[in-house]
């Protein structure tokens, strides 16, 4: 049972097929951001991915005039690790504070999958041939089903990159794209990781002082608020909706079970009812196989956009932290210059300390509001985009399992 | 079903046998008039000694009873103490005895202790259910519905408290059957089955009741998730509405809006359906498998029968052998004490061949009517299922189809 725990999994995004067992719609991995212009000048794409035992390999693929560039057309192969090294260089560049830093992409993980095809293979036993094909092929359905959405994830952030006016200058950014070595960019060790978990909390204390400090500016006050709230909102609707899918699909997993239970008892049965069961064995086949495209649907359209949402809300927390933490750095520069003013020592010291404190924060809000207004412009976009496909797509379903329903209920009273 | 109808014919010239379920239910050819409702419970008493008494309601226009309609107050052990008196009339002689509802000592005690919650209400919901199904089940059969304690049973005000129902409920019975089942297999009976009829629907039965169990099982679970899915979808719609709340562009935080009410009204709809899994689909077979289990009662009884038949014949072996043996022996008392031995074994044995004869015949009767019902409940029931999904799906479309535009106004 080690087909895609243990053997490579790959596939090809272009032209996929997408076996009529799952996935409907699947706009192609740009599912949570519309707005992103891919123009002749940089276009990014994630082209194939490999999935070897333990980790993920992208070929990122790149189309480009920018002189930058050696070639016009070019792919590397990366891993989920040189894409957060990629993001933790945005973040520490001082000269990027203004921005909201496109997040970074979830690790890949298909532990919970995995752990699923394990479960199957040791209860083979127990089941018929029929059963264990059946839930074997929807096991590695779902694994596939998480596999592309990894790709979609990173895929993403590439192209948001792309889409900025500045990160998409960015050297490391080219480096990422183009050097066709191994970055050597290993994970956080033990120790890193630590450093990582003080760092955060360091900051979320810091946050929460810098967070206190009254904004003279009506629009910045008003973004703090909101995205303090909307942050934890987006947050539980994230947790909210991944259960209520999860409980979709274990109804759906119940139908496929109850179908071939149905089928048993129709080919055992000897009286009139056998009919019965054969022909509504038949039903639930195609329902749950309908209810199972429900589930999926609703993850990629509702499940990934709120789970976007509260990355990129994270993010712009963090410009509104960082532009915070410059406001306090400049008053306090102010106070410094007061003070060295009245004891008239290292006057001039304070005073550059005071300039460039001052240039830092009207850079960052300069930037910072700009950024804002366009993520709102992005999220509106992205949500009427995701709502109105999530209905229609329900739509379609519904109306897909009502068609069936009805067919087999008039064949089934004809019959009586 | 030749024995029903010519007793029918009998008693009811004019009238065709009809069954009503839960529900009237047309069905063309047999009918009867006579429908049986459980309703208004009521709790009496308090304490650990309250009970629940439940309106046994009959209306029917046949002459076995004095009145067109009438009710009366039971309680859930009148009803155990019923399906008792009729298992040790008929069970023995072949005919398949409804089982009543499953005693439940977790559920009783919530309500005795008077916990007004959902859980108790659902409880109390589920055995009205299940008492009048029961009910309907015992008067369907032709011959149940003509006993005098089954009319009793609807028609008197008092009736004498049901004593010792220990034994009596549905898993009472399957645990007599099963030790049944097991005495005889260990007097080793490979009983010499003349007739091939029997081993087959033997198997037949055995063969649905594992997948009866195995689609009950699944269907539970589905109720479970359907229950679950419902309580997740309610709790997204409010995180969705505090979402919206919270959004500061005016026509996504509308859309947000009326996205939380159309998942409210979704969680509704699940919870409905899931109420229709369990109601329709889940009690039926659950119904099943305790009928399947009376069923196989009865085949074990007919084996216990023979075998008695058989015992009576290897002892009257045994008492001709030792008669022979008398007449070399000149004790004339003894002789003609063992010529009367022989006579009394020789009725015994043709009693047990009588006997052996009626149960076969009455269970190859009893099985054709309990498959002809068997097809109808199921026809019936998977037909309402079906209209309750489809029901389900229409409404669906009606939320979404509402929505969309609201999705397509936000700019």
């Amino acid at each position: 049972i080690n087909n895609c725990a243990g053997l490579p999994c790959r596939f090809h995004q272009k032209g996929l097929d997408d076996g009529p067992d799952f996935l409907s719609e699947e706009d192609r991995g740009v599912t949570v951001n519309v707005d992103l212009q891919t123009d002749a000048t940089l276009q990014v794409d994630i082209s194939d991915a490999l999935s070897e035992r333990d980790k993920v390999k992208f070929t990122v693929h790149t189309k480009s005039t920018l002189p930058n560039f050696k070639q016009n057309e070019f792919s590397v192969v990366r891993q989920h690790e040189e894409f957060i090294w990629l993001h933790d260089s945005f973040v520490e560049n001082e000269d990027y504070a203004g921005f909201i830093i496109p997040p970074a992409p979830p690790r890949p993980d298909f532990d919970a999958s995995r752990e699923k095809l394990q479960k199957l293979g040791e209860g083979e036993g127990s089941m018929t041939k029929e059963e264990f094909t059946k839930m074997k092929q929807e096991l590695e359905a779902e694994y596939l089903a998480i596999f592309k959405k990894t790709v979609a994830m990173h895929e993403v952030f590439l192209c948001r990159v792309a889409a900025h006016p500045v990160l998409r200058k960015d050297l490391n950014f080219h480096v990422f794209l183009e050097y066709n070595q191994d970055l050597s960019v290993r994970g956080k060790n033990k120790k890193e990781k630590l450093e990582d978990f003080f760092k955060n909390v360091v900051k979320s204390a810091d946050g929460v002082i810098v967070a206190g400090v009254k904004d003279v500016d009506d629009f910045f006050e008003h973004e703090k608020t909101f995205l303090l709230e909307y942050h934890n909102r987006v947050k539980d609707a994230s947790i909210k909706s991944d259960r209520m899918i999860r409980s979709h699909k274990s109804a759906a997993d119940d139908i496929n079970r109850i179908a071939s239970t149905l089928y048993t008892l129709g080919t055992q049965d000897s009286t009139d009812v056998c009919k019965f069961f054969l022909k509504v064995s038949e039903l639930f086949e195609k329902t749950r196989k309908i209810e199972a495209r429900v589930a999926a649907d609703e993850d990629l359209k509702l499940a990934d956009l709120l789970k976007y949402y509260l990355r990129e809300s994270q993010a712009a927390k963090d410009l509104l932290y960082r532009r915070g933490r410059a406001l306090v750095d400049y008053e306090n520069a102010n106070k410094a210059l007061d003070k060295a003013r009245a004891k008239n020592k290292d006057v001039l010291q304070a005073e550059t300390t005071q300039q460039v404190c001052c240039q830092k924060f009207e850079k960052i809000s300069e930037s910072a509001k700009q950024e804002l207004i366009d993520f709102k412009t992005r999220r509106v976009a992205a949500f009427r985009k995701n709502l109105v496909e999530l209905a229609e797509l329900e739509l379609k379903h519904a109306k897909g399992n009502l068609q069936l329903l009805q067919s087999c209920l008039a064949v089934l009273k004809g019959d009586t | 079903m030749s024995y029903c109808s010519s007793l029918h014919a009998s008693l009811f010239p004019d009238k065709q046998l009809h069954v009503l379920q839960d529900e009237d239910t047309e069905e063309n050819g047999d009918t009867f008039d006579m429908q049986i409702t459980v309703s208004d419970p009521e709790k009496v008493g308090d304490g650990m000694n309250a009970y629940m008494a439940y309106k046994v309601t009959t209306k029917t226009s046949l002459n076995l009873f004095s009145r067109n309609e009438f009710s009366v107050k039971r309680r859930f052990s009148d009803f155990l103490g019923l399906h008792s008196k009729l298992a040790s009339k008929y069970m023995h002689i072949g005919y398949i005895v409804p089982p009543a509802p499953e005693k439940s000592i977790v559920g009783m005690t919530k309500v005795k202790v008077g916990k007004e919650d959902l859980s108790s209400a659902e409880f109390v919901e589920k055995r009205r259910s299940a008492l009048q199904r029961y009910l309907t089940r015992t008067v369907t059969h032709p011959a149940l519905l003509k006993d005098p304690d089954v009319i009793q049973f609807l028609e008197n005000t008092e009736l004498p408290r049901a004593v010792s129902t220990q034994a009596l409920s549905g898993a009472g019975i399957l645990r007599m059957v099963n030790k049944a089942a097991e005495a005889v297999n260990k007097m080793t009976i490979k009983m010499n089955e003349s007739d091939a009829w029997f081993e087959e629907k033997q198997q037949q039965f055995e063969n649905l009741d594992i997948q009866l169990r195995k689609l009950h099982a699944s269907v539970e679970s589905l109720v479970c998730h359907r229950k679950e899915l419902s309580v997740n979808t309610a709790s997204f719609a409010k995180s969705a509405a505090m979402l919206g709340n919270s959004e500061d562009h005016t026509a996504l935080s509308r859309a947000l809006s009326q996205l939380a009410e159309v998942e409210e009204k979704i969680d509704q709809l699940h919870q409905e359906q899931a109420y229709a899994d369990f109601y329709l689909f889940s009690e039926l077979l659950g119904d099943y498998v305790r009928l399947i289990a009376a069923v196989k009662g009865v085949f074990d009884q007919r084996m216990k029968t023979w075998s008695k038949w058989q015992d009576a014949q290897l002892l009257l072996q045994r008492k001709r052998e030792a008669e022979t043996k008398l007449q070399y022996a000149n004790k004339p008392d003894k002789l003609q004490q063992a010529k009367d031995e022989i006579k009394e074994w020789e009725t015994k044995v043709q009693q047990g061949e009588r006997d052996f004869e009626q149960i076969s015949k009455n269970i190859r009767q009893e099985v054709g009517r309990f498959e002809k019902q068997r097809v109808k409940d199921f026809k019936v029931v998977i037909i309402k299922y079906l209209e309750s999904l489809v029901h389900t799906q229409q409404q669906l479309i009606k939320y979404w189809e509402a929505f969309l535009p609201e999705a397509k106004a936000i700019a």
